[in-house]
């Protein structure tokens, strides 16, 4: 048995052998935020903050994580209302099937946490790990140029 | 699955004395693939994430436990410019460079750096520790010679390190590419010149007859340069899979080399 901080919340599980962060936060503690798209960190989609860095949840070993602060897509909208990442993807057209979406919400979160005032260059970078088939990736980089400008 | 949390240096040697059949788990980079992907079912792992020591740098020894984003920030200049051509920021936060020896793939960034400074990969067990030079070490396409109930500890670089340094690596696109060819260059005030490459053969290599002629030209010429170009086209033993063809490889090998000794005379 594992005990870990999700979004300030104490958990517990037994993660299986060999299973990862992401299946463990899908399918054993409910929160399925997290997408499931390619198993091998190549997307993004399954993004999470692990004791305060941007990682892969597929790449994670679950059974690794006893003890530690993890932060998910669940944990950054405030209560009903959206943050202001979300928000702005959503003004932009920065989502349109919104599987990638949780995982761009979990890097640009972490990104704007980070630094505040992101060049045109360092959002690309932030976000060169997170695979988007739909958007084309315009309304997702207006969507966070526009929020740079507003800070 | 047995999983063991080592917190100290000590308490992870113990461990892999324990369980020397045991499989160490670091950013779990390369490990994970091969469990979501091939099917991977360790019986037992240890999770060297968390020991302090690992995560050391200092002066010319870096921790197996430096992962790329630091290596990106680092004071080296040829491996600050791999660690930054590693994966996604994602990627780059949980990979390491005790798994990038661990794993000792052909195409592994952090590989030729080792390789063209001459470093020595450095191992602990219960019973002390043992220093390999990294042609000791990474034996073979994913082979090193790492023992049961050993540790990757770090490597340990020459301490000097010449300024000029470049590195580089060719892919099919930007971000997210495992190197069709990659090389590193150092080149010294006297022009003592080292070069390794990687994904060019089954381990990282070193084109000895190139950097002995280019070693030995102060001023290089432009008959120079290409001749430093075809020694290492020559040198190199590619072959052809998915990614690329053994002969794209071979001219991609001479090229980069020659771009990196045209880069660092400036
Ligand atoms: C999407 C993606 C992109 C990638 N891109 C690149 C790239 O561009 N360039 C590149 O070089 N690699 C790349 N990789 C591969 C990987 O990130 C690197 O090889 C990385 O260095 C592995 O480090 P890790 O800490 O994650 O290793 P792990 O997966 O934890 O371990 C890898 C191996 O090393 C062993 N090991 C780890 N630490 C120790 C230790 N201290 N002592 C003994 N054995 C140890 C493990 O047992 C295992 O066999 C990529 C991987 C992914 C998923
Ligand atoms: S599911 Fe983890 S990176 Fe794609
Ligand atoms: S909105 Fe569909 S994958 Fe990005």
């Amino acid at each position: 048995m594992i005990h870990l901080t999700v979004n300030g919340d104490p958990h517990s599980a037994e993660p299986g052998p060999a299973e990862s962060l992401l299946s463990m936060l899908r399918n054993r503690l409910g929160l399925a935020g997290s997408k499931d798209a390619c198993e091998q960190g190549e997307c993004g989609s399954c993004s999470v903050i692990l004791d305060g860095e941007l990682v892969c949840s597929c790449l994670v070993l679950a059974a690794d994580t006893d003890g530690s602060e993890i932060r998910t897509v669940e944990g950054i909208a405030d209560g009903d209302d959206l943050s202001r990442v979300q928000e702005a993807l959503l003004a932009e057209g920065g989502v349109q099937c919104g599987f990638c979406t949780p995982g761009f919400v979990v890097a640009a979160t972490h990104l704007l946490d980070t630094n505040p005032d992101p060049s045109d260059d360092d959002v690309r970078e932030a976000l060169a790990g997170n695979i988007c088939r739909c958007t084309g990736y315009g309304g997702i980089m207006r969507a966070l140029t526009a929020l740079r400008e507003d800070s | 699955m047995r999983m063991i949390i080592p917190r100290s240096l000590d308490e992870a040697v113990e461990a892999a004395a324990a369980h020397p059949e045991a499989t160490i788990l670091a950013g779990g980079t390369d490990l994970m693939v091969s469990a979501n992907l091939h099917g991977l079912r360790p019986e037992a792992v240890i999770g060297v994430r968390r020991v302090p020591e690992l995560a050391e740098w200092e002066g010319r020894f870096i921790g197996a436990g430096v992962t790329y984003a630091r290596m990106e920030r680092g004071p080296i200049a040829a491996l600050a410019q791999a660690a930054r051509t590693v994966g996604s920021p994602q990627i780059r936060n949980a990979g390491t460079l005790g798994g990038n020896l661990g794993t000792a793939s052909p195409a592994g960034d952090a590989l030729p750096i080792l390789a063209a400074l001459d470093a020595d990969i450095v191992l602990r067990a219960a019973g002390g520790e043992r220093s390999v030079r990294w042609d000791d070490f990474i034996v073979g396409p994913k082979k090193n010679s790492r023992e049961p109930g050993e540790l990757i500890i770090g490597a340990r670089l020459p301490d000097d390190i010449p300024d000029r340094q470049a590195f580089a690596k060719i892919g099919f696109r930007n971000a997210m590419v495992i190197a069709v060819a990659s090389c590193c260059l150092f080149r010294a005030e006297d022009g003592a010149t080292t070069v390794a490459l990687g994904s060019v053969g089954p381990t990282p290599m070193r084109p000895r007859a190139a950097e002995a002629m280019i070693s030995a030209e102060r001023s290089p010429t432009p008959a120079a340069l290409a001749e430093f170009q075809r020694l290492v086209s020559e040198e190199v033993s590619p072959i052809t899979d998915h990614r690329s063809t053994e002969a794209y490889r071979r001219t991609a090998a001479g090229v980069l080399a020659r771009r990196l000794l045209e880069r660092v005379l400036g």
